[in-house]
Formats: C-alpha cells, structure tokens, sequence
C-alpha cells in the first residue's frame, strides 16, 4: 500500500464514522425542554468530521506522489499487538505475573532474537520485580 | 495580619521539624506518585487521610499539598524518558521532552522540567500569597459561558499542535472529541456510542487513552526495528547531562508565561492543569522564533508546560481556600480533609487560621526547594534509565502502563482498551497523524459540551450568548483568530511568493 492509499483509506475510515456519528446522533433529542439534548453536540462535531474527511479523501486522490510502507515492520508491530491481546486474555485466566512473563519473554525471545536463557531471566526478573514493586511494596493491586 | 508579617508566622510553623518531616515525606511521596502512570494525587491523599487525623492539621496540610505538587514534579519524568505520561497535565511534555530524549538530551530536559517547575512552584505559592482574595472574586465570574470559551480557545491550540497536515489535526482532535463523548449523557441519561457495553456507561478514561496512544503506540512502533537493541542515546558526563546555559536562556520566557498562565487557569475551579499546560505550550510556540522546532525536542516545549502545570497548584489552592470551592479531584480531597479537621474554607479562612494557611504558604517555599535539591541530582541517575537494552526496557514501559490503567479502575477492560489505543497510537504514528489534537479534544470535550449545553439553558437557545458577555467575546474572538494564524502564513508565503 502507497502513502497517498493509506490517506485515502484513513478518510474513508473516519468518513464512515463521522456518517456512524451523525446517524446515532439523530437518533437522540437535538433539543429538549431545558435545552440542547444528547445529540446536539454529538450531531455537530459528526458533520465536522465527514466534510474534513471527504476533502482528505479528495486530496489524496489529486496527490501524484506515493511512498512505500514497511510492510514487515507493520508486521512486527502486528505481532506484538497480538502477543499483547493475549497477554491480557492471560491475565484474567493464571494473573498478572504469569501472564506479562509470557508477554516479555515473547518478546525478548521472538522480537529481539535473544538466547532463550536469557529471555527466561528477563521474563521472570520482571515479573518478579513488578510483584515486589506493586502489590507488595506499594500496595497496588495486580490484574 | 499583614503578609509580611503573615509569612514570617508561617515561616516560623513552617519550620517546625516535625512539620518540616511532614513537607519532606509529602513531596517525597508525591514524586514517586507523580512517577507512576495512574497512581494520582487523588487517591494517594485519600488513602492517607485517615492516618492524617492522628496528626496536627497543619502538618496534615502541608503534608498532603507536599504530595500534591511534588506529582506535578514527579510526572514529566517518566513522559520524558518513556513517553509515558504520569498524568494528564504531563502530555504536552511527552511531544519534546521524549523527543529530546531521542536525541540523547534526558538529562537535558529532566533538568529543564526541574528548574521550570521550581520557578512555577514559586510563582504559583508568590500569587497565592499576594492575590488570593481578589483573584478568587474575578474566578466567580466566570459561568458557564466563559468555560465554554475558555475551552474553546484550548480546542484553538490544536492549530499549534499541529504537524505537518492541519486536516489530519482536525480530524484527531475530532476523534478525541468523541472518545469524549462515550457514556452516559450526564443531563439526560442518555448511553452514547456505548455498543451495548456495560463498561462503557461510565465512559473512557483519559489515562487510558494517553497511555495508549503516547506509550503502547511508541512500543509498537519501536518494535518495528528487527531485534536491535533499541536503547536511547545518553551522553556521557554530568555537564552534558545537565541543562546548558543556552538552554536555561532559551526558556526564561517559558518560565515566566508558563508560571503567570498556569497560575491564572488555575485559580479557575475546573480549567486544570492539562488546559494550562495546553495553552501554555500554544502560546509558547506561538511566540517562539522557532516553532518548526516543536514536537522535534525544543526544550521551551518542555519548560513552558511544565511549568503552568507546576503553578497550577498555587492556583488551585486560591478557590478552594478562600471559597471553598474544589477545582479538580485533588482539591476535591484536600477539602473533604480541611473539613474532616474541623475546618470552614471560605472568605473567613485565611484570617481565621493564619497558623494554617501562612503555614501552608511557606512550606510550599521550603518544599519547592526540596523538590528541586532531590530532583537535580536525581536526573543523571533517571537518565541512565535509557541505556537499559530495549528487550528490557519496553517490556518494562507495557508492564507500568497495565499496571497504571489497572491500578485506577481495576478493570481489565480498561486493559484491553489500552491495547486497542495502542494500536490506535501506532497506526496514527503511521499514517502522520498528530496524537496531541486526539488527547486536547478527549480532555476538553466533555468540559466543553457540559458548559455549551448549560451556556443555552441560560439563554434559552439563544447562542448570542456567548458573544455579548465581555469575558467570553473577548476568549472565542482569540480562539477564532489563533485558529486563522494557518490561513494568514499561507497568504504571507503567497505574498513573499508573488513579490519575487
């Protein structure tokens, strides 16, 4: 994908949800009896966001130059997201320290290609070092 | 008593080693606090308030204000070194002070944020001294409507914040406006853009969102690299490690605009230290003879919001001491212990209680000083944070940023929106979208539709309103014109174009 399609794709993104915004929007009062109702700002600012993004849309239409995306890199960061979204599914299943163990020791392994020894150390030096930190020193509770 | 009697008497209790004790572990407590991301002033004093009824009140007093404005210390170094803002007035920090981080200046801007902060810290207690009754007068003049316009003008600053699209700000600030706007409508009890989500009655919180986008999107985005080791420049020496003399030039205007600005919005129950640091920022970008530097690690962007940040307090303390009125939640919990103690804040307050509020006014001299002995020394040591190897240190920025969300709504839904900003955070990083418009329009926006909405029940619909009551003409009328300043550099490069 081109710099000028992710434009165009981001406007279109955001036209969609100014058009999502202006349709909840209606549906709430615009006026009521004290005054503006729940959809009179909500209606405004929706409006706001579907003209600016259609000249977006339309700017990048007219634009002639396009420039690469790093597609493995989107990828990388694709996979840490991932990692991350199932470390917090963990959390609520073996807890905290189990779970950002899992996490780190993904990414120290996985992302930075570092020795497995290595990310198991990490993994649970931080883990252990959160718990000592928060819940035990601090009194902050943990997932 | 006059105030320079008034100051010496609070000197004189101020100095009291046991309430000398009480400032030194308050605002210990309260950088440390400031420190972490979630943990607010709020909820540590009121977790503490309790153990504060064993104690003399002022000592109480100074302890918890210690707390108070040593987090606005502690809260611009983890934005500085991780991009993770400790509170929602540390964002602005985020913009140059990570920047500059990139470039091998922490130490640099630590120092800065240090020094503007104790220069603000100062100005804000000189003010509350010397002009609190007659500032407190001016801030019940302001209605509904004057909120409105007041964050008007902030929305305004997003043509300041801007990078290299204006659009693409817009349209930011916008998506911030509706984040805003999820939750329960508060006049009608209306669920908007909830998705049939129970957790999302109660809205988003904003340190949900800023730690999304400004530290979970960096994450991503540095993740990118293919296992390099990811640590950040840090050069060696304590003199490079330290402000230079350039530096502390560059920022004298910072220091003084950010410190009157903060102090002014704060006297205002309910603008806040975010509002202060936002416009301060505009402003100073405004003025500066080089504003294409901002964003890209110009100190002045980490002096001036630092330091209206930092003056906030003092002016945050004028409403709630001499009206009783609480402009933020750590004011809120501040009054609820003055009258826990058996205290009435109210025009009556400072004459009735010298030993508390003279006091209070000088250890705030004496903690300012502290903050800044600690602080100073601390930055060479918090420096080193960024030679960690990046397979430790962003693990350790996602571990803070769970533990900060989820140790303010002990939620894991919270949770997994912090991973979905995040990946919101990353993809605006992608497509040179400016983060700071999401989080002004997120933080102003539920302000701003609360005060509009009253603003047209005062006058029945009629939105002249707005435009015949002086304070609030004069504020749109500056909104309006700041956001022309793009229009009129457009037509100026036409100009100089045309004249060659």
């Amino acid at each position: 994908m081109k710099a000028r399609n992710a434009d165009l794709w981001s406007g279109l993104a955001l036209a969609v949800l100014g058009a999502y915004i202006i349709v909840q929007a209606s549906g709430w009062d615009y006026t009521g009896p004290d005054g503006p109702g729940a959809g009179f700002f909500p209606l405004w600012y929706g409006i706001a966001m579907l003209v600016l993004s259609a000249v977006l849309v339309a700017s990048s239409l007219l634009r002639a130059e396009p420039e690469a995306v790093d597609w493995r890199g989107a990828g990388r960061a694709a996979a840490v997201s991932a990692a991350l979204a199932v470390a917090v599914a963990l959390f609520k299943l073996v807890g905290f320290a189990i779970g950002f163990a899992a996490l780190a020791f993904f990414i120290v392994l996985v992302m930075y290609r570092r020795p497995w020894p290595l990310a198991a150390a990490v993994a649970v030096g931080l883990a252990g070092g959160f718990y000592l930190l928060f819940p035990v020193l601090l009194g902050v509770n943990l997932p | 008593m006059d105030i320079l009697s008034g100051l010496m008497h609070g000197f004189a209790v101020a100095l009291e080693p046991a309430n000398l004790l009480w400032c030194f572990v308050g605002v210990v407590l309260g950088t440390v606090v400031g420190v972490m991301p979630g943990l607010g002033p709020p909820a540590t004093i009121a977790m503490l308030l309790p153990l504060t009824f064993l104690m003399n009140p002022a000592g109480a007093m100074i302890m918890l204000a210690g707390i108070y404005y040593g987090a606005k210390y502690g809260g611009s170094t983890t934005s500085i070194l991780l991009n993770v803002p400790g509170e929602s007035a540390s964002v602005v920090t985020c913009l140059d002070g990570y920047a500059m981080a990139r470039k091998g200046r922490a130490g640099a801007a630590l120092g800065i944020a240090a020094i503007a902060s104790f220069v603000a810290g100062t100005v804000g207690v000189i003010g509350l001294m010397l002009v609190a009754p007659p500032l407190a007068k001016v801030a019940l003049a302001f209605s509904a409507p004057e909120y409105f316009s007041l964050m008007a003008l902030g929305l305004a600053m997003v043509v300041l914040l801007a990078g290299r699209s204006m659009l693409k700000a817009l349209l930011a600030m916008l998506v911030g406006l509706w984040i805003s706007g999820i939750g329960t409508d508060p006049f009608s009890t209306t669920s908007r853009f909830t998705f049939g989500q129970l957790e999302l009655l109660s809205g988003i919180d904003f340190v949900v969102v800023a730690i999304g986008v400004f530290a979970l999107g960096e994450v991503l985005a540095c993740m990118e690299g293919r296992g390099e080791s990811g640590s950040l420049p840090v050069p060696k020496g304590l003199r490079n490690l330290l402000p230079t003399l350039q530096d502390l030039k560059d920022c004298r205007f910072a220091f003084v605009q950010g410190s009157v600005l903060g102090f002014l919005i704060g006297v205002l129950p309910g603008a806040g230290s975010t509002i202060a640091s936002f416009i301060s920022y505009g402003v100073e970008k405004a003025v500066s003879r080089r504003p294409e530097e901002f964003g890209k690690g110009a100190v002045e962007g980490v002096a001036a919001p630092e330091g209206a940040n930092n003056s906030e307090t003092g002016g945050a303390l004028v409403p709630l001491l001499t009206l009783g009125i609480p402009g933020s939640g750590t004011t809120a919990v501040l009054l609820a212990a003055l009258v826990l103690w058996g205290f009435k804040p109210g025009p009556l307050f400072i004459s009735e209680n010298p030993n508390l509020f003279w006091g209070l006014v000088a250890s705030m001299y004496i903690g300012n000083v502290m903050l800044l002995v600690l602080n100073l020394p601390l930055v060479p040591l918090f420096a080193q944070v960024l030679r960690t190897p990046g397979y430790v240190l962003y693990p350790v920025i996602l571990g803070i940023s769970i533990v900060g969300v989820y140790s303010v709504s002990g939620s894991l839904f919270d949770v997994s929106l912090v991973v979905a900003f995040g990946v919101l955070g990353y993809l605006m990083r992608k497509l040179d979208y400016p983060a700071a418009p999401l989080i002004l329009g997120l933080v102003l926006g539920g302000g701003m539709e609360r005060a509009l909405r009253q603003s047209l029940m005062m006058s029945q619909g009629d939105l002249a309103i707005l435009a015949t009551r002086p304070i609030c003409a004069a504020m749109l009328a500056l909104a309006v014109l700041i956001l022309l300043i793009p229009l009129f550099n457009k037509l100026n490069a036409w100009r100089l174009q045309v004249l060659e």
